[in-house]
Protein backbone atom coordinates (compact mmCIF):
# COMPACT_ATOMS: atom_id res chain seq x y z
CA UNK A 1 0.00 0.00 0.00
CA UNK A 2 1.26 3.65 -1.16
CA UNK A 3 2.04 5.98 1.69
CA UNK A 4 -0.71 8.37 1.93
CA UNK A 5 2.34 11.68 1.41
CA UNK A 6 3.64 9.47 -1.68
CA UNK A 7 0.45 10.27 -3.71
CA UNK A 8 0.80 12.92 -6.57
CA UNK A 9 -2.57 14.68 -5.59
CA UNK A 10 -0.95 14.97 -2.18
CA UNK A 11 1.74 16.47 -3.83
CA UNK A 12 -0.58 19.03 -5.84
CA UNK A 13 -2.60 19.47 -2.61
CA UNK A 14 0.41 20.73 -0.98
CA UNK A 15 1.65 23.28 -3.64
CA UNK A 16 -2.47 24.38 -4.33
CA UNK A 17 -1.93 25.15 -0.52
CA UNK A 18 0.63 26.87 -0.86
CA UNK A 19 -0.87 30.34 -1.99
CA UNK A 20 -3.21 30.71 1.28
CA UNK A 21 -0.08 29.99 3.30
CA UNK A 22 1.79 32.77 2.03
CA UNK A 23 -1.19 35.00 2.40
CA UNK A 24 -1.41 34.08 5.90
CA UNK A 25 2.11 34.27 6.41
CA UNK A 26 2.35 37.67 4.34
CA UNK A 27 -0.32 38.82 6.32
CA UNK A 28 1.26 38.60 9.51
CA UNK A 29 4.51 39.64 8.23
CA UNK A 30 2.86 42.76 7.08
CA UNK A 31 0.87 43.45 9.99
CA UNK A 32 -1.80 45.78 8.43
CA UNK A 33 -5.22 46.32 9.44
CA UNK A 34 -7.94 45.29 7.73
CA UNK A 35 -10.35 47.48 8.30
CA UNK A 36 -8.43 50.19 8.59
CA UNK A 37 -9.95 53.02 5.82
CA UNK A 38 -7.23 54.94 4.29
CA UNK A 39 -8.66 57.57 1.60
CA UNK A 40 -5.04 58.47 0.38
CA UNK A 41 -4.85 54.77 -1.05
CA UNK A 42 -8.14 54.34 -2.61
CA UNK A 43 -7.69 51.68 -5.05
CA UNK A 44 -3.22 52.18 -5.04
CA UNK A 45 -1.90 49.47 -6.97
CA UNK A 46 0.94 47.23 -5.47
CA UNK A 47 3.84 49.20 -3.48
CA UNK A 48 5.80 48.30 -0.37
CA UNK A 49 2.91 50.11 2.15
CA UNK A 50 0.29 47.59 0.28
CA UNK A 51 1.99 44.65 -1.13
CA UNK A 52 -1.77 43.41 -3.32
CA UNK A 53 -2.57 47.44 -3.19
CA UNK A 54 -5.70 48.63 -1.73
CA UNK A 55 -9.75 48.52 -2.24
CA UNK A 56 -12.08 51.60 -2.77
CA UNK A 57 -11.86 52.78 1.01
CA UNK A 58 -8.08 52.60 1.01
CA UNK A 59 -8.10 49.07 2.93
CA UNK A 60 -5.15 46.85 2.92
CA UNK A 61 -6.08 44.00 0.30
CA UNK A 62 -3.50 41.54 1.31
CA UNK A 63 -4.80 42.09 5.36
CA UNK A 64 -8.58 41.48 4.04
CA UNK A 65 -7.42 38.23 2.19
CA UNK A 66 -5.92 36.68 5.30
CA UNK A 67 -9.15 37.61 7.30
CA UNK A 68 -11.52 36.45 4.32
CA UNK A 69 -9.17 33.38 4.57
CA UNK A 70 -9.54 32.78 7.94
CA UNK A 71 -13.15 32.93 7.86
CA UNK A 72 -13.67 30.70 5.39
CA UNK A 73 -11.81 28.11 7.07
CA UNK A 74 -13.52 28.98 10.37
CA UNK A 75 -17.24 28.67 8.75
CA UNK A 76 -15.83 25.59 7.03
CA UNK A 77 -14.77 23.70 10.17
CA UNK A 78 -17.87 24.56 12.49
CA UNK A 79 -20.21 23.58 9.51
CA UNK A 80 -18.74 20.73 8.76
CA UNK A 81 -17.97 19.59 12.40
CA UNK A 82 -21.79 20.63 13.83
CA UNK A 83 -23.10 19.12 10.13
CA UNK A 84 -20.80 15.78 10.83
CA UNK A 85 -22.31 15.84 14.74
CA UNK A 86 -25.44 15.84 13.46
CA UNK A 87 -25.78 14.17 10.60
CA UNK A 88 -23.60 10.84 11.45
CA UNK A 89 -25.68 10.64 15.08
CA UNK A 90 -28.77 11.06 12.51
CA UNK A 91 -27.21 8.32 10.37
CA UNK A 92 -26.54 5.61 13.00
CA UNK A 93 -30.08 5.93 14.44
CA UNK A 94 -31.61 5.29 11.06
CA UNK A 95 -29.95 2.71 10.22
CA UNK A 96 -29.59 0.94 13.44
CA UNK A 97 -33.52 1.32 14.37
CA UNK A 98 -34.77 0.92 10.96
CA UNK A 99 -38.73 1.17 10.96
CA UNK A 100 -40.46 4.26 11.33
CA UNK A 101 -37.47 6.73 12.61
CA UNK A 102 -35.68 5.29 9.26
CA UNK A 103 -38.21 6.24 7.11
CA UNK A 104 -39.35 9.56 8.89
CA UNK A 105 -35.41 10.98 8.87
CA UNK A 106 -34.69 9.81 5.49
CA UNK A 107 -38.31 11.53 3.93
CA UNK A 108 -36.73 14.76 5.47
CA UNK A 109 -33.36 13.91 3.75
CA UNK A 110 -34.88 13.72 0.78
CA UNK A 111 -36.89 17.26 1.25
CA UNK A 112 -33.49 18.78 1.36
CA UNK A 113 -31.83 17.25 -1.21
CA UNK A 114 -34.70 18.58 -3.44
CA UNK A 115 -33.46 21.78 -3.92
CA UNK A 116 -30.17 21.67 -6.34
CA UNK A 117 -27.17 23.17 -5.12
CA UNK A 118 -27.10 25.93 -2.33
CA UNK A 119 -30.76 26.85 -3.03
CA UNK A 120 -31.84 25.85 0.22
CA UNK A 121 -29.13 27.66 1.93
CA UNK A 122 -29.71 31.33 0.11
CA UNK A 123 -33.25 30.83 0.56
CA UNK A 124 -32.61 29.68 4.64
CA UNK A 125 -30.37 32.72 5.23
CA UNK A 126 -32.44 35.33 2.95
CA UNK A 127 -34.84 34.65 5.45
CA UNK A 128 -33.13 34.31 8.73
CA UNK A 129 -31.11 37.76 7.50
CA UNK A 130 -27.74 38.62 7.29
CA UNK A 131 -24.72 37.50 9.59
CA UNK A 132 -22.38 34.97 9.88
CA UNK A 133 -24.40 32.22 12.84
CA UNK A 134 -26.87 32.38 10.71
CA UNK A 135 -25.00 31.89 7.89
CA UNK A 136 -23.66 28.97 9.37
CA UNK A 137 -27.13 27.80 10.45
CA UNK A 138 -28.30 27.95 6.81
CA UNK A 139 -25.26 25.79 5.59
CA UNK A 140 -25.44 23.10 8.16
CA UNK A 141 -29.23 22.88 7.77
CA UNK A 142 -28.29 21.71 4.29
CA UNK A 143 -24.29 20.16 4.45
CA UNK A 144 -25.66 17.04 7.54
CA UNK A 145 -27.73 15.08 4.77
CA UNK A 146 -24.68 13.94 3.09
CA UNK A 147 -22.78 12.52 6.53
CA UNK A 148 -26.59 11.23 7.28
CA UNK A 149 -27.07 9.31 4.40
CA UNK A 150 -23.65 7.72 4.36
CA UNK A 151 -23.35 6.74 7.83
CA UNK A 152 -26.80 5.16 7.18
CA UNK A 153 -25.98 3.29 3.85
CA UNK A 154 -22.73 1.94 6.40
CA UNK A 155 -24.63 1.09 9.35
CA UNK A 156 -26.96 -1.13 7.26
CA UNK A 157 -23.92 -3.22 5.53
CA UNK A 158 -22.63 -3.44 9.40
CA UNK A 159 -25.72 -4.53 11.03
CA UNK A 160 -25.99 -8.42 10.57
CA UNK A 161 -21.96 -8.69 10.82
CA UNK A 162 -20.73 -11.37 13.55
CA UNK A 163 -19.23 -8.81 15.68
CA UNK A 164 -21.83 -6.81 16.07
CA UNK A 165 -24.35 -9.43 16.42
CA UNK A 166 -21.34 -10.48 18.82
CA UNK A 167 -21.95 -7.29 20.64
CA UNK A 168 -25.73 -7.42 21.24
CA UNK A 169 -25.37 -10.76 22.63
CA UNK A 170 -23.05 -9.48 25.28
CA UNK A 171 -25.23 -6.80 26.36
CA UNK A 172 -23.64 -3.55 24.72
CA UNK A 173 -26.52 -1.02 24.57
CA UNK A 174 -27.48 1.04 21.25
CA UNK A 175 -25.15 4.22 21.97
CA UNK A 176 -22.26 1.96 23.10
CA UNK A 177 -22.57 0.01 20.43
CA UNK A 178 -22.68 2.93 17.70
CA UNK A 179 -19.89 4.87 19.02
CA UNK A 180 -17.63 2.28 20.26
CA UNK A 181 -18.00 -0.35 17.35
CA UNK A 182 -19.91 1.12 14.33
CA UNK A 183 -18.54 4.34 14.05
CA UNK A 184 -14.45 3.31 13.72
CA UNK A 185 -15.70 0.90 11.07
CA UNK A 186 -17.62 3.45 8.79
CA UNK A 187 -15.30 6.52 9.88
CA UNK A 188 -13.01 6.04 6.19
CA UNK A 189 -15.94 7.20 3.98
CA UNK A 190 -17.13 9.71 6.24
CA UNK A 191 -13.58 11.40 6.43
CA UNK A 192 -13.46 11.54 2.70
CA UNK A 193 -16.72 12.87 2.44
CA UNK A 194 -15.97 15.55 5.14
CA UNK A 195 -13.37 16.49 3.43
CA UNK A 196 -15.33 16.86 -0.03
CA UNK A 197 -18.44 18.31 2.34
CA UNK A 198 -15.13 20.88 3.55
CA UNK A 199 -14.97 22.20 -0.12
CA UNK A 200 -18.56 22.24 -1.04
CA UNK A 201 -18.91 24.82 2.38
CA UNK A 202 -16.00 26.86 1.41
CA UNK A 203 -17.65 27.52 -2.10
CA UNK A 204 -21.22 27.79 -0.59
CA UNK A 205 -20.03 30.47 2.33
CA UNK A 206 -17.75 32.68 -0.15
CA UNK A 207 -21.10 32.01 -2.61
CA UNK A 208 -23.70 33.48 0.01
CA UNK A 209 -21.62 36.31 1.00
CA UNK A 210 -21.02 37.11 -3.15
CA UNK A 211 -24.54 37.27 -3.13
CA UNK A 212 -24.74 40.05 -0.14
CA UNK A 213 -26.56 37.08 2.57
CA UNK A 214 -23.96 36.08 4.33
CA UNK A 215 -21.01 38.03 5.93
CA UNK A 216 -21.69 42.21 5.57
CA UNK A 217 -19.80 44.71 5.44
CA UNK A 218 -16.98 45.78 6.98
CA UNK A 219 -16.18 41.95 7.34
CA UNK A 220 -14.17 40.22 4.81
CA UNK A 221 -15.39 37.32 2.62
CA UNK A 222 -13.73 36.30 -0.31
CA UNK A 223 -17.31 35.97 -1.43
CA UNK A 224 -17.75 39.80 -0.86
CA UNK A 225 -14.18 40.57 -1.93
CA UNK A 226 -15.15 39.13 -5.40
CA UNK A 227 -18.16 41.10 -5.16
CA UNK A 228 -17.10 44.57 -4.74
CA UNK A 229 -13.83 43.53 -7.22
CA UNK A 230 -16.26 42.88 -10.27
CA UNK A 231 -17.98 46.48 -9.65
CA UNK A 232 -14.12 47.81 -10.13
CA UNK A 233 -13.21 46.01 -12.82
CA UNK A 234 -12.79 48.49 -15.24
CA UNK A 235 -10.86 50.81 -12.58
CA UNK A 236 -8.63 48.12 -10.96
CA UNK A 237 -8.95 44.54 -12.08
CA UNK A 238 -7.00 43.13 -9.57
CA UNK A 239 -9.19 43.32 -6.86
CA UNK A 240 -11.22 40.59 -8.04
CA UNK A 241 -8.13 38.62 -9.47
CA UNK A 242 -6.77 38.08 -5.99
CA UNK A 243 -9.71 36.34 -3.88
CA UNK A 244 -10.65 34.65 -6.36
CA UNK A 245 -7.63 32.81 -7.15
CA UNK A 246 -7.16 32.43 -2.96
CA UNK A 247 -10.35 30.91 -2.97
CA UNK A 248 -9.95 29.00 -6.15
CA UNK A 249 -6.91 27.14 -4.69
CA UNK A 250 -7.93 26.49 -1.82
CA UNK A 251 -10.97 24.57 -3.27
CA UNK A 252 -8.48 22.53 -5.02
CA UNK A 253 -6.23 21.57 -2.30
CA UNK A 254 -9.01 20.44 -0.43
CA UNK A 255 -10.36 19.04 -3.03
CA UNK A 256 -7.23 17.09 -4.33
CA UNK A 257 -7.02 16.43 -0.51
CA UNK A 258 -10.46 14.44 -0.46
CA UNK A 259 -9.40 12.20 -3.82
CA UNK A 260 -6.51 11.38 -2.25
CA UNK A 261 -7.93 10.20 1.00
CA UNK A 262 -10.53 8.37 -1.40
CA UNK A 263 -7.85 6.51 -3.08
CA UNK A 264 -5.85 6.13 0.02
CA UNK A 265 -8.51 4.41 1.69
CA UNK A 266 -10.48 2.61 -0.80
CA UNK A 267 -13.84 4.04 -0.60
CA UNK A 268 -15.60 2.98 -3.43
CA UNK A 269 -18.85 5.28 -4.07
CA UNK A 270 -18.50 8.26 -1.80
CA UNK A 271 -18.58 11.71 -4.04
CA UNK A 272 -16.36 11.71 -6.52
CA UNK B 1 -45.17 -2.92 -16.99
CA UNK B 2 -42.99 0.07 -17.97
CA UNK B 3 -46.13 2.54 -17.48
CA UNK B 4 -46.92 1.07 -13.88
CA UNK B 5 -43.72 1.30 -12.74
CA UNK B 6 -43.16 5.13 -14.02
CA UNK B 7 -46.42 6.09 -12.61
CA UNK B 8 -45.62 4.73 -9.19
CA UNK B 9 -42.19 6.62 -9.21
CA UNK B 10 -44.61 9.61 -9.65
CA UNK B 11 -46.76 8.36 -6.87
CA UNK B 12 -43.41 7.93 -4.54
CA UNK B 13 -42.64 12.20 -5.53
CA UNK B 14 -45.51 13.40 -4.09
CA UNK B 15 -45.05 12.74 -0.53
CA UNK B 16 -41.15 14.14 -1.39
CA UNK B 17 -43.09 17.47 -3.31
CA UNK B 18 -45.64 17.83 -0.49
CA UNK B 19 -42.52 18.01 2.11
CA UNK B 20 -40.21 20.84 -0.42
CA UNK B 21 -44.11 22.60 -0.21
CA UNK B 22 -44.13 22.47 3.47
CA UNK B 23 -40.48 23.45 4.13
CA UNK B 24 -41.09 26.46 1.80
CA UNK B 25 -44.31 27.48 3.66
CA UNK B 26 -42.54 27.37 6.75
CA UNK B 27 -39.75 29.31 6.00
CA UNK B 28 -41.76 32.97 6.20
CA UNK B 29 -41.45 31.45 9.46
CA UNK B 30 -38.23 31.52 9.57
CA UNK B 31 -37.62 35.64 9.79
CA UNK B 32 -36.98 36.68 12.93
CA UNK B 33 -38.80 38.49 14.90
CA UNK B 34 -42.42 39.34 12.91
CA UNK B 35 -41.73 39.73 9.42
CA UNK B 36 -43.78 42.83 9.06
CA UNK B 37 -41.96 44.39 11.15
CA UNK B 38 -39.09 43.25 9.39
CA UNK B 39 -40.75 44.71 6.41
CA UNK B 40 -41.96 47.69 7.40
CA UNK B 41 -39.94 48.84 9.96
CA UNK B 42 -41.23 49.64 14.02
CA UNK B 43 -42.27 53.16 12.96
CA UNK B 44 -45.15 51.67 10.85
CA UNK B 45 -49.00 53.03 11.65
CA UNK B 46 -51.14 50.18 12.51
CA UNK B 47 -53.39 50.17 10.01
CA UNK B 48 -50.64 49.85 7.12
CA UNK B 49 -49.46 46.84 9.96
CA UNK B 50 -52.49 45.00 9.60
CA UNK B 51 -52.89 45.40 6.07
CA UNK B 52 -49.78 43.77 4.92
CA UNK B 53 -50.50 41.19 7.64
CA UNK B 54 -53.34 40.39 6.06
CA UNK B 55 -51.88 40.16 2.51
CA UNK B 56 -49.15 37.94 4.07
CA UNK B 57 -52.13 36.08 5.31
CA UNK B 58 -50.25 35.99 9.21
CA UNK B 59 -53.44 36.77 10.77
CA UNK B 60 -55.17 33.33 10.16
CA UNK B 61 -54.10 30.73 12.53
CA UNK B 62 -50.45 28.91 11.87
CA UNK B 63 -52.94 25.46 10.26
CA UNK B 64 -55.15 27.76 8.58
CA UNK B 65 -52.38 29.49 6.64
CA UNK B 66 -51.08 26.31 5.90
CA UNK B 67 -54.22 24.74 4.39
CA UNK B 68 -54.66 27.92 2.85
CA UNK B 69 -50.91 28.06 1.40
CA UNK B 70 -51.55 24.55 -0.24
CA UNK B 71 -54.46 24.92 -1.63
CA UNK B 72 -53.48 27.95 -3.46
CA UNK B 73 -49.94 26.11 -4.95
CA UNK B 74 -52.71 23.73 -6.12
CA UNK B 75 -55.05 26.13 -7.55
CA UNK B 76 -52.37 27.96 -9.32
CA UNK B 77 -52.59 31.04 -6.67
CA UNK B 78 -48.82 31.23 -5.39
CA UNK B 79 -49.53 34.27 -3.89
CA UNK B 80 -49.02 37.95 -4.55
CA UNK B 81 -45.51 39.98 -5.45
CA UNK B 82 -45.51 42.55 -2.31
CA UNK B 83 -43.75 45.27 -4.78
CA UNK B 84 -46.49 45.49 -7.45
CA UNK B 85 -49.63 42.44 -5.85
CA UNK B 86 -49.03 40.84 -9.53
CA UNK B 87 -49.05 37.19 -9.34
CA UNK B 88 -45.76 35.61 -8.84
CA UNK B 89 -46.69 33.23 -11.15
CA UNK B 90 -47.04 35.72 -14.27
CA UNK B 91 -43.91 37.40 -12.60
CA UNK B 92 -42.24 33.73 -12.86
CA UNK B 93 -43.59 32.88 -16.60
CA UNK B 94 -42.22 36.33 -17.78
CA UNK B 95 -38.28 34.82 -16.54
CA UNK B 96 -38.79 31.75 -17.74
CA UNK B 97 -37.69 31.95 -21.34
CA UNK B 98 -34.66 33.94 -20.04
CA UNK B 99 -33.74 30.68 -17.72
CA UNK B 100 -35.08 27.58 -20.38
CA UNK B 101 -32.33 29.98 -23.14
CA UNK B 102 -29.03 30.47 -20.77
CA UNK B 103 -29.64 26.56 -19.50
CA UNK B 104 -30.17 24.70 -22.73
CA UNK B 105 -27.31 26.43 -24.00
CA UNK B 106 -24.96 26.07 -21.16
CA UNK B 107 -26.67 21.82 -21.50
CA UNK B 108 -25.58 21.86 -24.78
CA UNK B 109 -21.77 22.90 -24.41
CA UNK B 110 -21.48 20.66 -21.75
CA UNK B 111 -22.44 17.64 -23.36
CA UNK B 112 -20.36 18.91 -26.51
CA UNK B 113 -17.25 19.34 -24.42
CA UNK B 114 -17.65 16.14 -21.92
CA UNK B 115 -18.48 13.43 -24.39
CA UNK B 116 -15.13 14.52 -26.37
CA UNK B 117 -13.36 14.82 -23.40
CA UNK B 118 -14.28 11.27 -21.15
CA UNK B 119 -13.61 8.97 -24.24
CA UNK B 120 -10.71 10.77 -25.15
CA UNK B 121 -9.43 10.32 -21.24
CA UNK B 122 -10.86 6.62 -21.43
CA UNK B 123 -9.01 5.38 -24.66
CA UNK B 124 -5.89 6.89 -23.04
CA UNK B 125 -6.11 5.57 -19.31
CA UNK B 126 -3.64 6.08 -17.22
CA UNK B 127 -1.30 7.76 -19.90
CA UNK B 128 -0.86 11.83 -19.64
CA UNK B 129 -4.26 12.43 -22.08
CA UNK B 130 -6.22 11.33 -19.10
CA UNK B 131 -4.37 13.54 -16.51
CA UNK B 132 -4.82 16.14 -18.73
CA UNK B 133 -8.60 15.48 -19.42
CA UNK B 134 -9.47 14.67 -15.71
CA UNK B 135 -7.30 17.74 -14.68
CA UNK B 136 -9.50 19.70 -16.48
CA UNK B 137 -12.32 18.45 -14.61
CA UNK B 138 -11.02 18.56 -11.68
CA UNK B 139 -10.20 22.35 -12.52
CA UNK B 140 -14.13 22.88 -13.23
CA UNK B 141 -15.10 21.21 -10.01
CA UNK B 142 -13.10 23.82 -7.96
CA UNK B 143 -13.55 26.94 -9.68
CA UNK B 144 -16.55 28.78 -8.07
CA UNK B 145 -18.98 30.18 -10.98
CA UNK B 146 -18.99 33.46 -9.58
CA UNK B 147 -15.57 34.09 -9.92
CA UNK B 148 -15.40 32.07 -13.49
CA UNK B 149 -17.65 34.71 -14.68
CA UNK B 150 -15.95 37.59 -14.06
CA UNK B 151 -13.11 36.19 -14.80
CA UNK B 152 -14.58 35.45 -18.37
CA UNK B 153 -15.95 39.15 -19.05
CA UNK B 154 -12.39 40.63 -17.70
CA UNK B 155 -10.77 38.90 -20.09
CA UNK B 156 -13.22 38.51 -23.26
CA UNK B 157 -15.08 41.89 -22.73
CA UNK B 158 -13.11 44.21 -20.99
CA UNK B 159 -9.59 42.82 -22.31
CA UNK B 160 -10.59 41.75 -25.41
CA UNK B 161 -13.94 43.65 -26.21
CA UNK B 162 -14.98 40.53 -27.98
CA UNK B 163 -18.21 39.86 -25.99
CA UNK B 164 -20.97 42.15 -24.44
CA UNK B 165 -20.25 42.33 -20.21
CA UNK B 166 -23.86 41.55 -19.14
CA UNK B 167 -27.24 41.82 -19.99
CA UNK B 168 -28.87 39.75 -22.70
CA UNK B 169 -29.36 41.91 -25.99
CA UNK B 170 -26.99 42.30 -27.46
CA UNK B 171 -25.94 39.10 -30.29
CA UNK B 172 -22.84 36.51 -28.94
CA UNK B 173 -24.23 38.05 -24.88
CA UNK B 174 -25.26 34.17 -24.46
CA UNK B 175 -21.72 32.82 -24.95
CA UNK B 176 -19.94 33.92 -21.15
CA UNK B 177 -23.03 32.84 -19.20
CA UNK B 178 -23.20 29.53 -20.93
CA UNK B 179 -19.59 29.00 -20.74
CA UNK B 180 -19.34 29.95 -16.97
CA UNK B 181 -22.65 27.73 -15.85
CA UNK B 182 -21.64 24.54 -18.44
CA UNK B 183 -18.14 24.19 -17.02
CA UNK B 184 -18.87 22.35 -13.93
CA UNK B 185 -21.09 20.65 -15.57
CA UNK B 186 -19.10 19.71 -17.90
CA UNK B 187 -16.82 18.97 -15.89
CA UNK B 188 -18.74 16.28 -13.71
CA UNK B 189 -20.15 14.65 -17.10
CA UNK B 190 -16.48 14.17 -18.19
CA UNK B 191 -15.72 12.31 -15.35
CA UNK B 192 -18.75 10.19 -15.60
CA UNK B 193 -18.34 9.17 -19.22
CA UNK B 194 -14.84 8.48 -18.67
CA UNK B 195 -15.69 5.88 -15.60
CA UNK B 196 -18.79 4.57 -17.33
CA UNK B 197 -16.24 3.70 -20.64
CA UNK B 198 -13.90 2.34 -18.54
CA UNK B 199 -16.43 0.22 -16.62
CA UNK B 200 -17.86 -0.82 -19.74
CA UNK B 201 -14.72 -2.19 -21.27
CA UNK B 202 -13.45 -3.99 -18.59
CA UNK B 203 -17.30 -5.98 -18.20
CA UNK B 204 -17.77 -9.40 -18.98
CA UNK B 205 -19.94 -8.86 -22.45
CA UNK B 206 -16.98 -6.43 -23.93
CA UNK B 207 -13.92 -8.83 -22.87
CA UNK B 208 -16.36 -12.25 -24.42
CA UNK B 209 -16.74 -10.00 -27.62
CA UNK B 210 -13.19 -9.05 -27.64
CA UNK B 211 -12.30 -12.50 -27.34
CA UNK B 212 -14.56 -14.09 -30.06
CA UNK B 213 -12.68 -11.61 -32.52
CA UNK B 214 -15.05 -8.21 -32.73
CA UNK B 215 -12.81 -5.43 -34.29
CA UNK B 216 -11.51 -2.74 -31.86
CA UNK B 217 -13.68 0.06 -33.24
CA UNK B 218 -16.64 -1.66 -33.24
CA UNK B 219 -16.18 -2.74 -29.45
CA UNK B 220 -15.49 0.87 -28.40
CA UNK B 221 -18.40 2.39 -30.20
CA UNK B 222 -20.98 0.27 -30.61
CA UNK B 223 -20.70 -2.14 -27.59
CA UNK B 224 -19.39 -0.18 -24.90
CA UNK B 225 -20.69 2.90 -26.46
CA UNK B 226 -23.80 1.31 -25.39
CA UNK B 227 -23.35 0.19 -22.08
CA UNK B 228 -21.40 3.95 -20.96
CA UNK B 229 -24.18 5.78 -22.65
CA UNK B 230 -27.13 4.88 -19.46
CA UNK B 231 -25.28 6.23 -16.45
CA UNK B 232 -24.12 9.31 -19.10
CA UNK B 233 -27.57 10.03 -20.12
CA UNK B 234 -29.41 9.41 -16.43
CA UNK B 235 -26.85 12.26 -15.11
CA UNK B 236 -27.16 14.32 -18.06
CA UNK B 237 -30.76 14.23 -16.69
CA UNK B 238 -30.27 14.67 -13.32
CA UNK B 239 -27.85 17.84 -14.45
CA UNK B 240 -31.34 19.15 -16.02
CA UNK B 241 -32.84 20.35 -12.78
CA UNK B 242 -29.09 21.15 -11.10
CA UNK B 243 -28.54 23.39 -13.95
CA UNK B 244 -31.23 26.09 -12.07
CA UNK B 245 -29.64 25.92 -9.26
CA UNK B 246 -26.29 27.12 -10.75
CA UNK B 247 -28.33 29.66 -12.63
CA UNK B 248 -28.82 31.90 -9.68
CA UNK B 249 -25.73 32.91 -9.35
CA UNK B 250 -24.79 33.10 -12.98
CA UNK B 251 -27.42 35.50 -13.91
CA UNK B 252 -26.40 37.36 -10.76
CA UNK B 253 -23.18 37.77 -12.27
CA UNK B 254 -24.37 38.59 -15.90
CA UNK B 255 -27.30 40.79 -15.08
CA UNK B 256 -29.59 37.80 -17.43
CA UNK B 257 -33.01 38.62 -16.67
CA UNK B 258 -34.03 34.85 -15.39
CA UNK B 259 -35.48 33.07 -12.95
CA UNK B 260 -32.33 33.00 -10.16
CA UNK B 261 -31.94 36.84 -10.87
CA UNK B 262 -35.54 37.16 -10.19
CA UNK B 263 -35.18 34.80 -7.49
CA UNK B 264 -32.00 37.04 -5.81
CA UNK B 265 -34.00 40.33 -6.78
CA UNK B 266 -37.05 39.24 -4.27
CA UNK B 267 -34.36 38.18 -2.15
CA UNK B 268 -32.93 42.02 -1.62
CA UNK B 269 -36.17 43.26 -1.67
CA UNK B 270 -37.57 41.38 0.59
CA UNK B 271 -40.75 40.43 -1.09
CA UNK B 272 -41.04 37.21 0.44
CA UNK B 273 -43.89 35.50 -1.38
CA UNK B 274 -41.67 36.35 -4.71
CA UNK B 275 -39.12 34.46 -2.98
CA UNK B 276 -41.26 31.50 -1.88
CA UNK B 277 -42.38 31.24 -5.03
CA UNK B 278 -38.86 30.82 -7.44
CA UNK B 279 -37.37 28.29 -4.75
CA UNK B 280 -40.54 26.21 -4.58
CA UNK B 281 -40.42 26.11 -8.91
CA UNK B 282 -36.98 25.54 -9.01
CA UNK B 283 -36.92 22.80 -6.23
CA UNK B 284 -39.97 20.89 -8.14
CA UNK B 285 -38.62 21.33 -11.34
CA UNK B 286 -35.23 19.50 -10.07
CA UNK B 287 -37.67 16.81 -8.36
CA UNK B 288 -39.41 16.49 -11.63
CA UNK B 289 -35.99 16.28 -13.72
CA UNK B 290 -34.98 13.43 -11.12
CA UNK B 291 -37.86 11.65 -11.48
CA UNK B 292 -37.24 11.66 -15.41
CA UNK B 293 -33.47 10.77 -14.62
CA UNK B 294 -34.97 7.66 -12.99
CA UNK B 295 -37.57 6.94 -15.89
CA UNK B 296 -34.73 7.21 -18.32
CA UNK B 297 -32.73 4.48 -16.71
CA UNK B 298 -35.39 2.05 -16.32
CA UNK B 299 -36.22 2.61 -20.08
CA UNK B 300 -32.29 2.24 -21.14
CA UNK B 301 -31.65 -0.34 -18.81
CA UNK B 302 -34.13 -3.54 -18.04
CA UNK B 303 -32.26 -4.49 -14.97
CA UNK B 304 -33.04 -1.34 -13.11
CA UNK B 305 -36.67 -2.10 -13.93
CA UNK B 306 -36.85 -3.92 -10.66
CA UNK B 307 -39.23 -2.00 -7.93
Amino acid sequence: MKRMCDRPAVRMSALCLFVPLLVMLGAVLHGADGHAVDLDAVLAGISAAHPLGCDALGRDVLARLAEGLMLSLGVGAVVIGIGALLGISIGLAAGWFGGLVDSLLMRLADIVLSFPGILLAIALAAMLGPGVDKLVLALVAVGWVGFARLSRAQVMSLKHTPFVDAAVASGSGSVYIGIRHLLPNIAAPLLVEASFGLAAVIIGEAGLSFLGIGVQPPDASLGTMIREGTGLMLVSPLLVVWPGVVLFMLVMAVNLLGDALRDHLDVRGARS
Amino acid sequence: MLLRLVLLRLLQAVPTLLGVATLVFLMLHLVPGDPVDALLGEMALPADREALRHALNLDAPLWQQYVQFMAGLAGGDWGRSLLDQRPVLELIAERLPATARLAGASLLLALLLALPLGLWAARHAGRRQDMAAMGFSLLGVSIPNFWLGPMLMLLFSVGLGWLPVSGMDQPGSIVLPAITLGTALAAVLSRMARSSWLEAMSSDPIRTARAMGVGDTLLWWRHAGRMAAIPVLTMFALQLGAVLGGAVITETVFDWPGLGLLTIEAIQQRNYPLVQGCVLLIACFYVLANLAADVLAMWLDPRQRRI
